[in-house]
């Protein structure tokens, strides 16, 4: 009886949670303007989406999107993972000093993060465009990065690294013999979860984005809103990013699930 | 020194971490082909000792050598030692050949030479036939074999082994060690073992060293460092000891257990206060007869497989340790008898505590890091050095570390036979000995008191 | 060149890079929101971007109309999202992990597209935008991280403390309120954080939710940086800097690495 009860609120609140996403999900498979309205199945919003039968600029900001999100999880996930090394191999209070940076952009709001950012851009006068986009997401998605890698050092025998040393590898043969196999399921979820975000991010690009025309995915959507009017082909755009970000959190788990069994063995 | 007949030379080693000394200026000449063990407890430096020697850590101070060469500033990998690690560190990427043939394979020996290589190391350490397999899927002892064939594939003329065993169960310890003693007497070199178990040092090595608080306490061999413990750590942490406190009378007299006894040692002079050392299987005992030195009563008896270990009261208040293959049960009456050759003297380490202080004010002075109240200072101004004396007995120990002046935890505990004499670390990393006749701990965290009268000020 | 090669084959020296990095892009941006927020636009030292938010009207009433939604979008979280955790966490009333993944999932959604399909929802179901849709939808998107945090905790909990209760004669109910409850509070205060925070500064989301008939403080904010009023933007950013750090003090959480872990379950 009370598992019914508790199973009935869960399933209710999970209705609350996706009531929005499958209006959206179902409503995108009809040709209607004005969501709401069925006028029957149809696959016509998606065609137009990829045929560039609507705006031009849509596809541009995808690609954007893509392009920077690329950049920024390549850039995030190596920098991360050598700070991570680095910050691992600290003593007390430096460590600590360094995980509490790392720790700040996690912890603000993304408002600040870009306003921030965007006064650092304005005071050395650089240019906003793709560039400080690239910049500041790679700034948000780093400590990210050294999140995941760092629980790989953590399990890691300490003395794996000075093993290598110690049968005659230089320091950087050990790095690539021993230390990067053996992080790289760490890095491989860092930099998924660095793209997600990257992909995700609203506040912070809007701030770093400047006024030179370049858009991403989300100031697209944005910009379209408050025209008033939801652009009926992106009913479909967000089922597809929907179904993309479902798909990627699954293959997350499903390697840290293996990773956690591989460590438990 | 360049011809001489030492592997490694560590020329008064020191190392600090912060203020933390770990290493207090170690010397230590190895000859070559002899298998060395460093003996102590946890924390006395003896793994940092070996992590300098393969080149993981630099020493603050001292030089080293290794066959000869100057070695102090020289990176590991480019050492002629290899290491078997305490977890093993085995690379868990790689099956068992790759590990072994790693060291191999970075300095660009032909495959058909790693190959027959790898296959003799194999052998050598009894694990043919594995080579494929997934380091993962191996046993600790198997896991333990590979990383010694990944050492000493690798035809180092040292081999460093932290405490290889640790991590085995005691019958695999056992076996592993004869196999580590045969395999020292076939590949020739020279083998430095860290260990913190008393026994595998007794069993494996030519020389043990002992260490305590990153100080070598005694270097010899196993016998000697048995038989002639030179201090009163030495004799608690290798086998077991009645280590009691005494009184050298003159020469060959020496008064403890409230008796006085004929004894070997000489030179200590008259009215000497020192340490006793008596191993518990020198002292016969027997049902009580009037031929005794010193009568007691048994207070338990328990069988030990070969011998019987019995804790007997004396007459005079103390409880000392006896082995004997006789038992004798608890509440009956004995008596015992040690001969002069079993009886070790030792000159204590120290008196009482002492420690260099500053005059806070004319009733404060400050050490340990704190400031105590001591009796009015009516000669010595305030901002001036003192040296500050204290009793063993006279340091007060609170459960709660709040009810005393400074903090410190329990860091090694000696049974006298009627107190307990306590080294307690401060949280500033200073030592203080306290005679105490309450039982602790070991890492018991205690608030440290003093008397203001106890404090014996004198200037510096 | 040989410096840098032994500088960097000490591991701990790894750090630098990313350290650097943070100075630049963290730290930096940090310390010019504070400058700009204590001088005019011409470079003046002056209060009065602060004066200037006390005494005009409007900036404060929306600084409090914040605050006020932000009170009860978190209160209305904790009373939807703690029973959901503890179900999800008792392996007797779910047993299924999929059922803790649908809840987190909708977190890693673009927070614009989660916005517009919550007004599209609101349309579909002709209801009116307003304050109403404002906290339906905050409530809808912050959810999620408040369910999470607290599952988080209650999933770690020693199993032993409840038995021990148990043992002890407790009741289900008084198992309940003197052990679960103290111990998840951990939990609690980590989606506090995650929830009040993010709803004082999310802007676009007040805007689309209702029309733009309600501004919330966030909104403000990029108004007038938008408006090129940086020096103002920038002191409005900064209280709200000091109002979330008050938050962080009040909830006493450091340990927000549990929340943000790469891996979801």
């Amino acid at each position: 009886m009370k598992k019914f009860f508790a199973q009935t609120y869960l399933w209710l609140l999970l209705a609350m949670l996706y009531a929005p996403i499958l209006i959206i999900a179902i409503f995108s498979f009809t040709e209607a303007k004005v969501l709401g309205n069925w006028t029957g199945f149809s696959t016509k919003l998606y065609t137009s989406l990829f045929s560039g039968g609507v705006h031009h600029s849509l596809l541009t900001a995808i690609e954007n999107t893509f392009i920077i999100a690329i950049i920024s999880a390549a850039v995030s996930t190596l920098l991360g993972s050598i700070a991570a090394i680095g910050i691992f191999n600290l003593h007390h209070k430096k460590k600590m000093v360094m995980n509490t940076l790392n720790n700040i952009p996690m912890l603000n709001p993304d408002i600040i993060t870009g306003i921030s950012l965007f006064l650092l851009f304005v005071s050395l006068g650089i240019t906003q465009g793709y560039t400080t986009v690239v910049l500041a997401h790679i700034t948000f998605c780093t400590p990210y990065v050294v999140l995941c890698v760092m629980p790989r050092l953590q399990q890691m025998n300490p003395n794996i690294y000075e093993a290598a040393l110690d049968l005659g590898a230089t320091p950087m043969q050990a790095l690539r013999k021993v230390l990067i196999p053996e992080l790289k399921p760490g890095m491989i979820s860092g930099f998924i979860l660095a793209f997600t975000l990257s992909i995700d991010d609203f506040a912070v690009t809007i701030f770093t984005i400047g006024t030179e025309g370049l858009e991403t995915l989300s100031t697209y959507i944005y910009a379209d809103a408050r025209k008033g009017g939801l652009t009926p082909e992106l009913r479909p755009l967000s089922t597809i990013i929907f179904a993309t970000v479902l798909l990627l959190l699954i293959v997350i788990n499903i390697r840290s699930a293996r990773n956690k069994k591989q460590s438990n063995a | 020194m360049k011809d001489s007949n030492f592997i490694i030379e560590l020329n008064h080693i020191s190392k600090r971490f912060g203020d933390k000394v770990v290493l207090d200026d170690v010397s230590l000449f190895v000859k070559k082909g002899e298998f060395v063990t460093i003996l102590g407890p946890s924390g006395c430096g003896k793994t940092t000792l070996l992590r300098i020697l393969a080149g993981f850590g630099t020493a603050s101070e001292g030089e080293i050598r290794i066959a000869g060469e100057q070695m102090t500033d020289i990176p590991p990998h480019l050492r002629p030692v290899n290491t078997v690690f305490q977890r093993y560190a085995l690379f868990p990427h790689l099956n068992v050949y790759d590990n072994i043939a790693f060291g191999l394979k970075l300095k660009k020996v032909k495959a058909d030479e790693i190959d027959m290589r790898v296959r003799r190391a194999l052998k050598m350490v009894g694990m043919t036939d594995y080579e494929w397999r997934d380091v993962n899927s191996l046993s600790g002892g198997q896991q333990q074999r590979v990383a010694i064939a990944r050492a000493i594939i690798n035809q180092p003329q040292v081999l460093l082994l932290d405490e290889p065993l640790a991590a085995l169960d005691l019958k695999m310890r056992k076996d592993m060690q004869m196999e580590l003693k045969q395999m020292h007497k076939e590949l020739g070199i020279t083998f430095v073992y860290v260990t913190h178990d008393q026994e595998e040092a007794l069993t494996l090595s030519d020389t043990i060293v002992v260490m305590s608080e990153g100080r070598v306490q005694q270097i010899g061999t196993p016998i000697d460092i048995y038989n002639e413990p030179s201090n009163a750590f030495v004799a608690d942490f290798i086998g077991e000891s009645n280590i009691l406190n005494g009184t050298m009378i003159k020469d060959k007299a020496v008064s403890f257990l409230g008796h006085e006894f004929e004894c070997v040692d000489k030179g200590f002079g008259e009215n000497t206060p020192v340490d006793v050392v008596i191993r518990p299987e020198d002292i016969y005992i027997m049902a009580r007869t009037d031929s005794g030195m010193f009568n007691g009563v048994v207070q338990s008896c328990i069988f030990k497989g070969v011998h019987y270990e019995m804790t007997v009261n004396t007459a005079e208040g103390y409880e000392i340790m006896i082995q004997d293959y006789n038992a004798f049960e608890a509440g009956q009456e004995v008596s015992m008898i040690i001969k002069p050759s079993d009886i070790h003297v030792m000159k204590k380490e120290r008196l009482c505590n002492s420690f260099d202080g500053v005059m806070v004010d004319s009733t404060h002075v400050e050490i340990l890091g704190a400031s105590f109240v001591c009796a009015e200072q009516a000669d010595i101004e305030g901002g001036e050095k003192v040296k500050v004396e204290v009793a063993f007995e006279k340091i007060e120990l609170m459960d709660n570390k709040d009810d005393g002046v400074v903090e410190g935890d329990v860091r090694f505990i000696l049974y006298k036979g009627d107190h307990y004499h306590l080294t307690i670390r401060t949280e500033n990393g200073d030592n203080l000995y306290v005679n105490t006749c309450d039982v602790w701990d070991d890492r018991d965290i205690v608030g440290i008191k003093i008397q203001p009268e106890d404090l014996k000020i004198t200037k510096a | 060149m040989n410096w840098l090669v032994k500088t960097f084959s000490r591991r701990h020296n790894w750090s630098i890079p990313y350290l650097i990095f943070l100075l630049i892009f963290v730290v930096l941006p940090m310390i010019l929101i504070v400058y700009y927020a204590f001088h005019d636009a011409d470079g003046n030292m002056t209060l009065r971007n602060f004066t200037k938010f006390i005494s005009n009207a409007e900036a404060a009433n929306t600084f409090v109309y914040s605050i006020g939604i932000a009170i009860i979008t978190t209160l209305l979280c904790i009373l939807l999202g703690y029973p959901a955790a503890y179900i999800l966490s008792n392996s007797e009333l779910c047993r299924s992990k999929v059922m803790v993944v649908l809840f987190i999932l909708p977190m890693w959604i673009n927070i614009l597209v989660r916005t517009l399909a919550t007004v599209a929802l609101f349309d579909f179901l002709s209801l009116p935008l307003g304050e109403g849709a404002l906290i339906f939808g905050m409530v809808y998107n912050f959810l999620p991280f408040m369910i999470y945090p607290i599952y988080n905790t209650m999933q770690k909990m020693d199993h032993s403390y409840i038995e021990a209760a148990q043992d002890l004669g407790a009741s289900p109910m008084k198992v309940f309120t003197k052990v679960m409850v103290p111990l998840s509070m951990p939990g609690v205060m980590s989606g506090v954080m995650m929830v009040f925070m993010p709803t004082i500064s999310t802007f676009a989301i007040a805007e689309l939710l209702t029309m733009n008939n309600i501004k919330l403080f966030g909104t403000t904010i990029q108004e007038n940086i938008n408006n090129g009023m940086w020096n103002y933007g920038a002191a409005l950013s900064l209280i709200m800097l000091v109002i979330i750090f008050a938050t962080n003090l009040f909830s006493d959480e450091d340990d927000t690495s549990t929340t943000n872990e790469g891996g979801i379950i």
